[in-house]
């Protein structure tokens, strides 16, 4: 039988008999420990140093690579910890630990690619982002030299051009969905479809602005609005959704003030409700955009890739930065070495985009984050 | 009028005017056409698929028929999203776990930040990521389980030398998964009622123990459901496949070698940019298979997702 004898604690002379033959067993729950023996604070550390120097000891002796070595390291540590807890604590403590570190590890591994990624594309694009590099095309560019302003201008286009077809039915939509749909049985339906539709895979989208306007020009058909189109496809979730939670956060309070001073409702929607969301509307917006300017699926199959800079949304090919980079890394043309870095380049500046578009999300969202009322 | 009709009329119902009705009506339509457009994409893509139905085998790549070109590459599908789930999984529970449980309050809303951010970061961006240093970096892997695990048939090789397998597409799937997956799942750890939680670990429950306890038959169905979700991301992403892996589009289990299933979305960003006449519209019908599974999937999740959250309510 375990039973634990508590250590004797400074102020009490208790004596506790432990296995006493004549106890009874209420006399035995009556005197079940009140603490438990714990490892020290500092102990998943300590343990955490010793199997990272034991395993760095051997990975130094085999000549192990770092990867394999943080992996040897992991493992000591999860089998060294939980059975040092068993011996102390007892097993479910030692499971606890267990679950804790493995836990915590998971969220490390999860953290792996995003460093690795971003450390990869600031090494390999830094160096190749100078002025040429934003203010030139790729036009008659063979070799060394050239830029991305082509595709920066193709991506801001039909970003633009999607943005400026969301907005206003994401925003209806949600207006719909919070203020005249209420339970009826379309605005559920909407509702649910509007989710369903987060998940269309990108290339769909542009398979299906491709399909839509095969009709109309004929076959090979390639221009930057029909991009837009595909995009939007993938928008308009994002901003009915985040414009839906955005509204419904407005009081109730309000709208019923400005009923009561006469105002019709639809006046009501546009001069109160939307004014009081409006920051959360933004962010939702900004995080679409940062969304779908990233894309590259849709834009590969209907606004094709040109050398040149085009304008025009509604004639001719146009390139964007994520298909600017793939062609630039799949297809780098000889020598590779200066194709191979535009791509690093072309990336870096993406990622800065989207990134600052996401952070200016937080901030808006932060700054004019609407009062609840509480 | 008595007074009890006088205060219900007071409950907030603002005259209706012709601005109104106007209003109401353009907000009705723009949710009308969301609907109209996600039945435009089944019926767009129908219409110009088709065509491919009759289509000579030199336009589907040397298949037999439509359904011999579309098996292979549905096959290469399921393969990478499968493998992606496998990782991403386990993965994305710790996280979440991480995120709602775990970390203390003012750290978890970085973290989760900092998890959002994975799912910031454009796929082609992954692909370049995938092609240039997480293939390479995995070789050393294959080789090693070509040497002692080549009796199983995943790990047959011989070991791809540039690391473009379809194990490295699926690795690259499961991290633009994750973020899915973990934005869900912490959202349901999340709801899960404070009280028992907190009267679990009063009874002295490890914290394990209170997730097993007062978590986890929580979200039993919620999990289910972003795992799902997920699924739809792994199964639709494109660019990522379409730059880590070198497809020849043959059936195989063998997951490190240099012969790979392709994918469809793969597939179609490979072809399409010079793909002519039929060949386009066998490519389009290989995208109408896609979305018809993603949007099963997508709406199987979606109805479980709304069935559980009216249940915690």
């Amino acid at each position: 039988m375990n039973v634990r004898v508590p250590r004797p604690t400074p102020g009490t002379d208790t004596e506790i008999p432990v296995g006493d033959p004549h106890e009874s067993a209420a006399d035995r729950r009556a005197h079940l420990p009140l603490t438990h023996p714990q490892l020290p604070r500092w102990s998943p550390a300590l343990v955490a140093v010793l199997a990272a120097s034991a395993t760095g000891l051997v990975a130094l002796t085999l000549g192990w690579g770092l990867p394999l070595w943080a992996l040897g390291a992991v493992a000591v540590y999860l089998v060294a910890l939980p059975l040092w807890a068993r011996s102390v604590e007892g097993g479910r403590a030692a499971k606890d630990r267990l679950v804790t570190a493995l836990v915590w590890g998971a969220f490390g591994v999860a953290l792996i690619p995003l460093v690795s990624l971003v450390w990869e594309v600031l090494s390999n694009g830094l160096g190749v982002i100078d002025r040429e590099f934003l203010t030139y095309s790729m036009r008659n560019i063979v070799g060394e030299g050239g830029g991305i302003y082509h595709a920066m201008i193709g991506t801001l286009l039909v970003t633009a051009a999607a943005a400026l077809m969301s907005v206003p039915v994401g925003l209806m939509t949600a207006i719909y969905l919070v203020e005249y749909g209420g339970k009826s049985r379309l605005a559920r339906t909407i509702t649910f479809l509007v989710d369903v539709m987060t998940g269309i895979p990108s290339i769909v989208a542009g398979l299906f602005a491709y399909a839509l306007f095969v009709l109309f020009f004929g076959e090979g058909i390639r221009f930057g609005f029909g991009g837009a189109v595909a995009l939007s496809l993938l928008m308009i979730p994002i901003v009915v959704r985040s414009g839906e939670e955005m509204l419904r956060l407005v009081p109730n309070d309000l709208r019923e003030a400005s009923y009561a001073l006469g105002v019709p409702k639809w006046r009501t929607i546009v001069k109160v409700v939307v004014p009081t969301s409006l920051g959360g509307i933004i962010t939702g917006v900004t995080l679409a955009v940062a969304r779908v300017a990233g894309e590259t699926a849709p834009l590969l199959i209907i606004a094709g890739s040109t050398d040149s800079l085009n304008r025009n949304l509604f004639d001719e090919r146009m390139m964007t930065l994520p298909v600017f980079i793939y062609y630039s890394y799949t297809q780098p043309g000889v020598p590779p070495e200066f194709g191979q870095e535009r791509a690093w380049g072309a990336a870096l500046v993406l990622i800065l985009i989207v990134m600052a578009l996401n952070l200016l999300a937080r901030a808006v969202g932060r700054r004019y984050a609407p009062k609840s009322g509480r | 009028m008595s007074t009890t009709t006088a205060a219900e009329s007071a409950k907030a119902k603002p005259r209706a005017r012709r601005g109104d009705r106007v209003f109401a009506g353009t907000a009705r339509g723009a949710g009308l056409l969301i609907m109209l457009a996600l039945a435009g994409v089944a019926v767009f893509l129908t219409i110009e698929g088709i065509p491919a139905v009759d289509a000579p085998p030199g336009k589907l790549g040397g298949a037999e028929n439509l359904a011999a070109f579309i098996w292979p590459l549905l096959f290469g599908t399921l393969l990478a999203a499968l493998i992606a789930l496998l990782i991403a999984t386990p993965l994305s529970l710790g996280v979440a776990l991480v995120i709602a449980v775990y970390a203390p309050r003012s750290l978890s809303k970085p973290l989760g930040y900092v998890i959002d951010l994975l799912a910031a970061v454009p796929s082609v961006v992954y692909g370049l990521w995938g092609i240039a240093f997480l293939g390479p970096q995995l070789v050393p892997l294959y080789v090693w389980l070509d040497e002692h695990m080549g009796w199983l048939p995943f790990f047959a090789g011989p070991a791809s030398t540039t690391g473009k397998t379809i194990l490295t597409a699926g690795v690259v799937l499961a991290i633009m998964a994750l973020p899915i997956i973990t934005a869900i799942t912490r959202e349901i750890f999340a709801q899960t009622p404070r009280l028992q939680r907190e009267a679990a670990l009063a009874l002295g429950a490890t914290r394990w123990e209170m997730i097993q306890l007062a978590v986890l038959p929580y979200s039993r169905s919620g999990i289910v459901s972003a795992v799902m979700l997920g699924l739809g991301r792994a199964l639709g992403e494109t660019m990522a496949v379409a730059m880590v892996l070198s497809a020849s589009g043959v059936v195989t289990f063998n997951l490190i070698s240099n012969v790979n299933p392709s994918t469809i979305a793969a597939n179609i960003a490979l072809q399409f940019p010079e793909a002519t006449g039929l060949g386009v519209n066998a490519l389009i019908a290989s995208g109408l298979v896609l979305f018809v599974i993603t949007f099963v999937v997508n709406f199987t999740a979606r109805a479980i997702v709304a069935r559980s959250e009216k249940r915690l309510r």
